[in-house]
């Protein structure tokens, strides 16, 4: 484990043509780690995520993504993700290729990964087209049951980025609140990158608590905001209107194009997009 | 005809609340599934257990949650699992007893579509996908459904099922390996619809008030069967439509706040 500047974690880890898991379900979304994806302009990359969110928009919409594995692409409340539907529909800025899946399925193959087993098992697509369109969701016999069951191949990224409360000064990392499958994509991972809001002398939290030691870290950044438009529970609420406005802002490319350039290559880093934000609200 | 003091979306969210009873464990879907979820908690049934696809056991939210993993959901839960708990140990495992759904399309088998209208290589529109609705629609003990009816969303013959209802019938579904007994209410912004026992298909059983059996059928993609005696459902009663107007307004309320950045 490093404390690096996530602009070093980025460069040093993330490469062009690589597997990434950049996982938070609605809460603690890596957003910064994203935005520097896009600065450093990586590219031909997979990326998994259950909810592919704003987080997955911009990447696409950006060109850096050649194939993704998901279960709801949607912009959670308000409607579509307009760039990703580009992307399927029109090709734009290139084409995709999909691996569609359900939440169900996603979960279950993140823990396969991290358990080190070669695929998933559920009682899952029950009379759904999805296996017909897709040949990594097939069918299995329990050897003692016969019951038929659903396999999916484990997720195993390259690099698994999260974003966390707080981690020590050894490296140790804290999550709180709804943590989604977080420790699952970052235990399945080859490598893990953790922004977090801050660091500590001792993470002094109650036992159980949500904790990835840090020998199976391999760089943790300091990004305060690092979550933004999503949430850190108990540190700052989710931009709901930020949600609302990515609507307008995504509809077409050359907003999209604009809106990128403006808040994330011509900012710099983090502290300069949320300076940028907030000079505009 | 005179224009009845609530809107059909109301009415919708008022007759899908009644659907639900005290202690009925809910697995909730976003938008009007959420809300008559919690109108139902905030009305008659104070001990309805609302469960949440982030891992929110037995939520309490003050407000509509804009999406499915806010804070005051987490905030107000018994308990907070992991994404791969809720799924395994509470729904697979049949603890739940209505998974409540929306989609962009249902048909008369009431199969459900939230993935592409067109053929899925080259769709004409792209949906967001299957979420964990597939799961949902196969180990609920039973399935709700909430959308608004019209030729477009009530199809005689889908793209792509996304999630099963009865696939072509009941025995279709018990031999593909559902656990659960599949939608047993569907409710529109006409009515309600419930399957034949028989054949699944579904069957308008409930009118609300001022809309004909007329009205619904050409808001259906499909010759639409219709029960014997169909019930008249009555109108929102004045606490229903007070309480869901205060919990809108407190929703849209919290949902438009300042933006407030981090540092």
């Amino acid at each position: 484990m490093k404390h690096l500047s996530l602009q070093q974690a980025i460069a040093e880890f993330v490469k062009d043509g690589q597997t990434l898991a950049m996982e938070g379900f609605t809460h603690l979304i890596p957003f910064a780690a994203a935005h520097e994806i896009i600065r450093q302009g990586r590219k031909d990359l997979t990326l998994m995520r259950m909810t592919p969110d704003i987080i997955y928009d911009q990447l696409i919409g950006m060109g850096c993504v050649s194939r993704m594995i998901f279960s709801w692409g949607g912009n959670p409340g308000v409607g579509s993700l307009h760039r990703l539907r580009d992307a399927v529909e029109k090709h734009w800025p290139r084409p995709i290729e999909l691996d569609e899946r359900s939440h169900a399925a996603m979960a279950a193959a993140y823990q396969a990964g991290a358990s080190g087993l070669p695929f998933a098992m559920l009682a899952g697509f029950v009379g759904s087209d999805l296996p017909s369109v897709n040949p990594n969701i097939r069918h299995i016999e329990c050897p003692f049951t016969g019951q038929r069951l659903a396999a999916v191949p484990a997720l195993t990224p390259d690099v698994g980025i999260i974003h966390a409360h707080l981690a020590d000064k050894a490296g140790n990392v804290l999550l709180r609140g709804i943590t989604g499958v977080q420790k699952e994509a970052a235990m399945a991972a080859r490598e893990v990158i953790v922004t977090v809001e801050d660091v500590v002398d001792e993470l002094d939290a109650p036992q159980n608590s949500v904790i990835l030691p840090s020998w199976v870290v391999s760089a943790v950044a300091k990004v305060p905001g690092g979550a933004h438009p999503s949430y850190v529970h108990g540190v700052y609420d989710r931009d709901n209107a930020f949600y609302q406005e990515w609507d307008a802002i995504s509809r077409d490319r050359d907003g999209f194009r604009a809106w990128i350039q403006e808040y994330v290559l011509d900012t710099g880093d983090h502290a300069g997009y949320l300076a940028r934000l907030g000079a505009r609200s | 005809m005179s224009t009845p003091d609530y809107t059909r979306d109301e009415m919708m969210t008022i007759a899908a609340s009644r659907l639900m009873w005290n202690g009925c464990v809910c697995f909730v879907g976003i938008g009007l599934p959420s809300a008559a979820a919690n109108l139902a908690r905030l009305t008659h049934a104070p001990g309805i257990v609302l469960i949440y696809e982030s891992g929110t056991i037995g939520t309490k939210p003050s407000v509509l949650p804009l999406s499915i993993g806010d804070e005051d959901l987490a905030e107000t839960a018994e308990c907070l699992v992991a994404i791969p708990e809720i799924f395994t140990y509470w729904l697979q495992a049949g603890r739940v007893d209505v998974g409540f759904l929306g989609a962009a399309q249902i048909d008369r088998f009431g199969n459900l579509n939230t993935t592409a209208i067109g053929d899925y290589h080259a769709p004409k529109v792209r949906l967001p996908g299957a979420g964990g609705a597939p799961e949902i629609a196969a180990h609920a003990k039973e399935t709700f459904i909430m959308l608004r009816q019209s030729p477009r969303s009530f199809v005689d013959k889908m793209d792509f099922i996304t999630s099963a209802g009865y696939i072509g019938d009941t025995e279709a579904r018990r031999k593909a390996g559902a656990r659960g007994d599949g939608p047993q209410k569907i409710i529109t912004d006409l009515g309600v619809l419930q399957p034949d026992p028989q054949s699944g298909e579904l069957t308008l059983t409930g009118l609300f008030q001022g809309i004909s059996v007329e009205d619904v059928k050409a808001a259906t993609g499909w010759p639409l069967a219709v029960a014997e005696s169909l019930e008249r459902i009555p109108p929102p009663g004045e606490e229903e439509l007070h309480t869901l107007r205060q919990l809108h307004a407190r929703t849209a309320e919290a949902h438009k706040r300042a933006r407030k950045l981090p540092y």
